[in-house]
């Protein structure tokens, strides 16, 4: 462990979340035309968070779950933050898929609408904020920031599809927090008490009154995060919004049903992982997870655009989470740890390919001459198109659509699950816990059979849906010329892929590291003690303080 | 007052509910705001109601629940009304541009 590191504990748990804030502040008072400025300033930013993610995740590896005291409350009046392995891995892949998806905006992407750079400096800050707080009411307060920033981003580029699309998203997702509200405030008012920790703590112990209340307000909780989560029956905004938004918001947005799997996680292994109520609603989460699962694949093989199945497979790899979180096995909960980072990152890199392809399937070599396409590829008249008139400046890849071609497959078989690539791995992790018990003799062979047979029915779909398209793509176009790539949308499409080779190759590792978490997260202690026990840090000197309130 | 309260948080619920089941954009963001209002009144009543104390701490008088009002309720209804203002204000711009963009004013952006 690096001295650097240590020096900046406990500090750097608070500086995903301050970096983007300040970042986003700078760029919004710059003027419009400063675009360069500003995407320096936000790929440094998010140069550096990926490698404060990294260091955050080598410090929980080596010394388990650390704290950080907002304002140096104590802990159950202020808010803290605190950093698990769980926390830390969402952490590298949100700053990871952030850097790449602001790569592929810097081509071109950034220059039809305002504020792209600090818009998406605030999406990182919300989704580093939700992944890094211990308290429920500060989640909903970082839930809403990063749901702002994607109203913005899903906005971004205006024409008619996105303001369509948006009405229902913004109106949904408001809906959501309503509910999420009336979940935390419900078990604020039986248990009195908004740390996570000191909740889980006050749960296992003996005796809770009103317990019925606290799981009513968890099941509100619950119907909040599967909102975001999209799952089935409340998904349906989810399809036409990823679909409209332009390729890198689309590419960020990969992250953010993920945020609801995260809080799932998060608060159910906390609140329920004991007794006396083990393992609460896990068949509810089951059934809707599979459901979602199912219906999304038949999405997939519905819709004909590469980007709209995209946008559905996120759809299933959320299902299939949600239903892995269902079977309430612990291995199962590792084998989903495992098959969030490389689904997440599949999307991401298939959402940007997506553009390329709908670039090239209009004809347009050119980059400059493409137009700012609409989600139904026709040319919106009402973007805002670059002032400046910028010359071409893009460099024609030879073999481009080898490139093409190359990713595509690849985006194909990570969303479809195809072994030997890590989706398919945690697919399996995740069929093999659900089998164990059955195996065991402990009951439950329905329940593996259905999930596996969903799984895998799931994975089926998606590939003869993907298969088609590319078909359609790549093999029934002869007519059109090569497409021209810039190196950077090459690049993070590229190194998202590579990405996924290398978890391939490092799979046992990873699997190790997302076993371990499972573990910790089930046994909580860890992150209880971690949270419960920070201290204050002393004054330097005792003077008078400040009487304010403690949010 | 805990049945005047209720009253009001049903009627704002109920009120709210049945608006954002109606099709068309004002009609939805009056619905939300309803739903708002009451969300916001149930945070604030969780704390448990209580009237002539206050939730700062004086001098003199041991901080427990029986001389004072749950300060921690208030906090998260001033957060919440914040947010939800900003959010409401969100959505009305967005429902301005799609009325501009469509030309109707259905939520779906077409009557059929």
């Amino acid at each position: 462990m690096s001295g650097v590191i240590r020096a900046a504990m406990p500090h750097l748990i608070v500086a995903p979340v301050l970096l983007p804030m300040l970042c986003a502040g700078v760029m919004i008072v710059l003027p419009e035309h400063r675009r360069p400025l500003k995407l320096i300033i936000g790929g440094a930013s998010t140069l550096l968070g990926v490698v404060m993610s990294v260091a955050l995740l080598r410090w929980v590896d080596a010394y388990g779950p650390a704290t950080y005291l907002v304002g140096n409350w104590p802990v159950p009046f202020g808010i803290a933050l605190a950093v698990d392995r769980l926390a830390a891995t969402m952490l590298l892949l949100t700053w990871t898929l952030g850097g790449a998806a602001l790569l592929f905006g810097s081509s071109r992407w950034h220059r039809a609408g305002v504020h792209f750079p600090a818009l998406f400096q605030l999406q990182l800050m919300g989704l580093s904020g939700a992944f890094l707080t211990a308290d429920i009411f500060n989640l909903f307060v970082f839930f809403e920031i990063l749901l702002a920033a994607s109203y913005g981003l899903l906005l971004h580029g205006s024409g008619e599809s996105r303001v369509r699309a948006s009405v229902r998203y913004v109106a949904v997702n408001i809906l959501a927090s309503s509910i999420f509200l009336i979940g935390v405030s419900t078990i604020y008012g039986v248990t009195g008490t908004l740390n996570m920790a000191e909740l889980a703590a006050r749960l296992a112990g003996p005796g809770v009154a009103n317990r019925h209340l606290v799981d009513a307000g968890a099941a509100l909780l619950a119907v909040a995060f599967l909102i975001k989560a999209a799952a089935w029956p409340l998904n349906f905004w989810l399809a036409p919004a990823y679909r409209a938004a332009t390729p890198p918001a689309a590419a960020i947005f990969a992250v953010l049903t993920k945020v609801g799997v995260y809080a799932l996680v998060r608060l159910w292994n906390l609140m329920f992982a004991g007794q006396p109520l083990a393992g609460f609603g896990g068949s509810g989460l089951f059934v809707f997870g599979l459901a979602t699962a199912l219906l999304a694949a038949f999405g997939m093989l519905a819709s004909h655009r590469f980007a709209a199945q995209v946008a559905w497979g996120v759809v299933v790899s959320a299902g299939t989470l949600v239903a892995a979180l269902g079977t309430r096995e612990e291995l199962a909960l590792g084998g989903a740890l495992f098959y969030l980072v490389p689904s997440a990152v599949a999307s991401c890199a298939a959402f940007l390919l997506a553009d390329l392809v709908d670039r090239w399937e209009t004809g347009a070599t050119a980059v400059e001459e493409a137009p700012f396409l609409n989600a139904r590829l026709e040319e919106a008249s009402d973007v805002n198109l670059d002032e400046e008139e910028a010359p071409l400046v893009g460099r024609p890849i030879p073999a481009s659509t080898a490139l093409l071609g190359f990713a595509y497959l690849a985006c194909a078989l990570l969303i479809a699950g195809f072994p030997p690539l890590p989706t398919f791995l945690g697919k399996a992790a995740m069929i093999a816990a659900a089998v164990r018990p059955a195996a065991a003799g402990r009951g439950g062979g329905t329940r593996a059979a259905i999930f596996a047979a969903v799984i895998l029915a799931c994975g089926l779909i998606a590939l003869i849906a993907l298969t088609r398209t590319g078909i359609r793509t790549f093999w029934s176009g002869g007519r059109r010329q090569p497409p021209t790539v810039r190196v950077a949308e090459a690049v993070p499409i590229l190194a998202l892929l590579g990405l996924c080779g290398l978890l391939t190759i490092a799979a046992g590792p990873t699997m190790g590291l997302a076993q371990t978490a499972a573990r910790s997260l089930r046994g909580r202690r860890d992150y209880v003690e971690a949270v419960l026990r920070s201290n204050v840090t002393a004054a330097p000197a005792p003077t008078q303080r400040l009487r304010e309130a403690p949010r | 007052m805990e049945v005047v309260l209720a009253l009001a948080i049903g009627v704002l619920t109920s009120a709210g509910v049945w608006l954002v089941l109606r099709p068309r954009t004002f009609q939805l963001v009056i619905g939300l705001s309803l739903l708002s209002y009451a969300v916001n009144l149930f945070v604030f009543s969780i704390g448990g109601l209580a009237i002539d104390k206050e939730p700062i701490v004086v001098d003199g008088v041991v901080p427990n629940l029986t001389n004072y009002t749950d300060p921690v309720p208030q906090a998260l209804v001033l957060t919440a009304i914040v947010i939800g203002f900003a959010m409401t204000a969100l959505l009305l711009v967005v429902t301005l541009a799609s009325r501009g963009v469509t030309g109707t004013d259905h939520v779906d952006g077409s009557e059929s």
